[in-house]
């Protein structure tokens, strides 16, 4: 058996990155996570940045919020601690049902070093025990897009509770509907008990201690599995459950770690495993022997390739990720056939270079590249879209391999109209 | 520090990069972070523009800052001008990289460039977007234009038009085709569509044309002063302003060529019996300084509406949105806190919001039929169709546009009279509006029901955001009766009635609002 793309060099540029920082987390961590806020302490453009990537799909007033440094806070006039506790007093006493309070470090904090752990310290001790404060950073220049959410959660590590007890924890914020498909497959396969981190309700919040054990569901969580495993908690080592070789495979893992066969996930996953497959056939019939070329975002790239690749047969150019975690990502790349450059990290001029001179058939790009993309006549797909979307297990692989397909299955629908469709061609 | 949900405007260095985008031949470079180049996805998503803004980001990391960002800043200096060849180039800090203090201008002078360097100071941590858009203009223009010889001809340059304004695509065109009907070439309009080599061309042009103060005001100043130039002082939003506007450039230049209005419908369709009904009708304005100050006008002069309400988010305008609503016998709201607007549209209970896309937001959530008219707009507002707000076509698609959201003179009839009948009810909403009909009520149930929507607001009619909601009179109670007869009121009139037979009540000294309290009110502001 080849060992896949596990050895093949990685491409390493320098240059500009186009992606988003950690603070875009928030957007869904705060929809998962239904008494918890999040308070990004920041710049103007911290707030332009979370209203511009979340403005057009919420206008509620959102559990989420940026304290603005001004001129005084800077030039310490201002002592901004007593500023922060000041905003924070009028936070909580304006919404009383917040029972977690997460400060979110930005550039400007970090750059001016305010500290943020010890204002939650602080915070904690005057609000607590009705309201828990813990800080993480959600800054640009320590973070790319999904690794807020893995700061968010590595954050939330040193807080939990202890625990004897032999369980699972689930770790990723999953949309609701998919966490409890998740748990009822595990239940049916005998998996039990089972917890979620991040937890739904601050009452929720698991316990982990020597025997836990815990299953990713999202491949950008280096740091939380970093943190878990300092606390004594084990990882179980497997593909992430994207479409329904994924979903089967990380399900035996984990079931392999309860002492549970593999014939008894087949005989449970049988029915959806069966429907998944129907479904990903039904869009893979537009997919197969397309090319894709996936520039660096979400860190979903490695995992969504392998998909892709080996369930819908399309054939990846280029596979790009911001970060590439060996350790998390190895059972994804042992399974992708070697062939694809895999890049990490990002100088955007370059690698537009090589999507212009692969002129792929569909490019997985962030939302300032997609527009500029599609004029030059190539199809391309929000990245943005795969975290805000339900794509995880069985009854998502259809949906999964669908967000793929409607591009290209536009491109062939508009094909006489596209205003660049005859430069295209040549 | 200040807590914000959601922001009017972005930090300065966005306005700066939309003057950068509206242009050809410039190219800037931004010293900043990754997540930073975000702003792109304004320009490409919100615009739909089809190419990148102009726009190189240094991207520094943590590891960067105690090593080397300045020279990081040099390399992409020279990587961004060897790959784009601009014919200028601007350079500019974002927020965090004004804490590192790199002084990318000086930075830019060192490397000795062929183009000339345009440098930008923008005080992240004072100022916002339109100063960063009026900043950036006044910069270029300082550093290319130059006093020249005028053109033979009697010629104008249009300011203002930036990317990602309201309209400023159309504006430009109409304001041009207007212009070109007085005899009145234009020589250059900038930022939008202008090359630097452009606008080293600028000061061979007789006046300008400033289109929006927000975004040109001081490099109007600046080509008045060093150039020469005066320039026009009416925005030329509603019918009357585009007249007004037509005799100032006529001052300005000499023109005597007659202008043909005859393709401006909207003070007829204004007249016309059918708009009757939007006589008296209470809307509250909010935006920009500039598109609220012509749009107030335009609301009382043109529209018949009488303004209950008018504010802006930027303070560079407040003194004379605060003198202008003093001449409506109103008090200017200048705030850029998203949910005093909110609370301050609640108090005044009007029949529309004209807005931003906030406002929008506020509308839906009040069940107040809202427009737009104002930056920030989002995609929806950025139409395919020509839809200018200025000059005789503007006028039009203010027409328009402000009378769609709402219901229909007859139907507002028809609706009095079969109040109960239980397919044609005032909660269906107009009827040409299919699936988007506003909420039923003004009051805590539609609030209510879209704070459960939303999963995140607690409801209005929660004790902690009730000092926002307009306080009773004191000792003033509504007896069931009265609150029941009220609600046969239609939707859209039920916030005045409300409103004004409380303060009929209070005038009276009458503590319990009765069904009889509830006429005699309506019969005392009977108009």
């Amino acid at each position: 058996m080849s060992t896949g793309c596990r050895d093949t060099p990685v491409l390493k540029q320098r240059g500009q990155r186009e992606v988003f920082c950690g603070l875009t987390g928030i957007i869904w961590l705060h929809r998962k996570m239904q008494d918890a806020f999040f308070l990004v302490v920041g710049s103007r453009t911290c707030a332009h940045l979370l209203q511009s990537a979340a403005g057009v799909m919420i206008f509620a007033e959102p559990r989420f919020g940026t304290a603005i440094l001004e001129e005084k806070d800077l030039a310490g006039m201002a002592d901004a601690n007593e500023e922060l506790d000041r905003e924070v007093d009028r936070l909580l006493a304006r919404r009383p049902d917040i029972r977690q309070l997460f400060l979110v470090g930005s550039c400007p904090s970090e750059v001016i070093k305010l500290d943020l752990a010890r204002a939650a310290e602080r915070l904690s001790a005057a609000h607590g025990p009705n309201v828990r404060v813990l800080n993480f950073s959600g800054s640009g220049i320590e973070t790319t897009f999904t690794q807020g959410e893995d700061a968010c959660l590595a954050a939330m590590v040193p807080a939990l509770p202890q625990t004897d007890a032999q369980e699972l924890l689930l770790v990723g914020a999953l949309p609701d509907v998919v966490e409890d498909q998740a748990l009822d497959l595990l239940a049916q396969i005998g998996v039990t008990p089972v917890r979620c981190l991040p937890s739904r309700r601050v009452q929720d919040t698991p316990a982990i201690g020597p025997n836990t054990v815990f299953a990713l569901t999202q491949p950008f969580l280096g740091d939380t599995h970093a943190a878990l495993t300092r606390a004594g908690a084990r990882h179980i080592s497997a593909p992430f459950p994207f479409g329904a070789e994924g979903s089967t495979l990380w399900l035996k893992a984990v079931a392999a770690e309860f002492g549970i066969a593999p014939e008894k996930v087949d005989q449970v996953v049988a029915a959806p495993r069966a429907r998944a497959e129907k479904a990903i056939a039904a869009a893979a019939t537009t997919l197969r022997g397309k090319r894709i070329f996936f520039m660096p975002d979400s860190q979903l790239e490695i995992p969504l390739a392998r998909f892709l690749t080996r369930e819908c047969g399309m054939d990846a150019i280029e596979i790009g990720t911001p970060y590439l975690h060996t350790d998390l990502h190895g059972p994804e790349l042992d399974l992708i056939a070697a062939g694809p450059v895999i890049s990490e990290g990002q100088d955007v001029d370059l690698q537009l270079d090589r999507v212009r001179a692969a002129r792929p058939d569909l490019t997985v790009c962030g939302l300032g590249l997609a527009n500029p993309l599609e004029a030059e006549g190539l199809a391309t797909k929000w990245a943005i879209e795969l975290v805000f979307t339900p794509v995880h297990f069985y009854e998502q692989a259809g949906d999964l391999a669908a967000l793929f397909a409607r591009p290209l299955r536009r491109h062939a629908a508009l094909k006489r109209q596209h205003p660049n469709r005859l430069e295209a061609a040549e | 520090m200040k807590l914000a949900v959601w922001t009017y405007e972005g930090p300065p260095h966005v306005g700066a990069m939309r003057v950068a985008t509206a242009m050809q031949g410039l190219h800037m470079v931004l010293h900043a972070p990754q997540g930073d180049t975000y702003a792109d996805l304004l320009f490409t998503m919100i615009e739909r523009r089809n190419h990148r803004p102009p726009v190189s980001y240094t991207t520094f990391q943590a590891r960067d800052l105690g090593a080397d960002t300045s020279g990081l800043f040099k390399s992409s200096c020279k990587d961004a001008f060897d790959r784009f060849q601009p014919q200028a180039l601007m350079v500019a800090a974002s927020c965090t990289a004004e804490l590192i203090q790199d002084d990318p201008g000086g930075l830019a002078e060192t490397m000795e460039l062929p183009v000339p360097v345009i440098a930008l100071e923008l005080p992240s941590y004072q100022r916002k977007e339109n100063f960063g858009c009026d900043e950036a203009f006044l910069q270029i223009c300082r550093t290319l234009a130059k006093p020249m010889a005028r053109t033979t001809r009697v010629t104008c340059n249009i300011l203002g038009p930036t990317a990602l304004g309201f309209r400023h695509r159309d504006d430009l065109a109409e304001i041009t085709g207007l212009l070109s009907e007085m005899g009145i070439e234009v020589n250059v309009a900038a930022p939008m569509g202008a090359t630097p080599a452009d606008i080293t061309r600028m000061g061979a042009a007789h006046f300008n044309v400033l289109l929006y103060p927000e975004t040109a005001e001081s490099a109007a100043r600046w080509c008045e002063k060093e150039l020469g130039q005066p320039f026009t002082k009416t925005i030329p939003i509603g019918a009357h302003a585009t007249r007004a506007f037509i005799e100032e450039v006529r001052t300005l230049s000499g023109s005597t060529m007659p202008v043909d209005e005859t393709r401006m419908r909207q003070p007829w369709w204004a007249a016309s019996v059918d708009s009757t009904y939007l006589t008296g009708k209470r809307v509250f304005l909010f935006g920009d300084g500039t598109h609220v100050m012509a749009a107030a006008k335009v609301a009382r002069d043109e529209m018949g509406f009488e303004v209950c309400g008018m504010g802006c988010y930027n303070r560079e305008q407040a003194r004379p949105l605060r003198a202008l609503a003093k001449e409506f016998g109103l008090e200017a709201l200048i705030t850029d806190d998203y949910l005093e607007v909110e609370a301050a549209i609640e108090a005044a209970a009007p029949e529309m919001i004209l807005g931003t896309q906030m406002e929008r937001h506020i509308g839906k959530r009040l069940g107040i039929p809202c427009a737009v008219i104002s930056a920030p707009v989002h995609v929806q507002d950025f139409p395919a169709r020509y839809s200018p707000q200025m000059g005789f076509e503007g006028a039009n698609v203010l027409f328009d546009t402000w009378v769609h959201p709402l219901v229909m003179g007859l139907e507002e009839h028809l609706l009095h009279m079969f109040r109960d009948d239980f397919e044609f009810h005032d909660a269906a909403g107009p009827s040409h509006h299919g699936g988007h009909a506003p909420r039923h009520d003004a009051g805590a149930t539609a609030a209510d029901a879209a704070a459960d929507e939303g999963g995140s607001m607690p409801p209005p009619s929660a004790p902690l955001s009730t000092p926002d909601t307009p306080a009773l009179p004191d000792n003033i109670i509504w007896l069931t009766c009265a609150e029941r007869e009220l609600k046969k009121i239609p939707f859209f009139v039920r916030g005045k009635a409300r409103r004004n037979t409380e303060k009929f009540a209070l005038e009276k000294g009458i503590h319990e609002i009765s069904v009889d309290t509830l006429y005699e009110a309506k019969a005392h502001y009977a108009r």
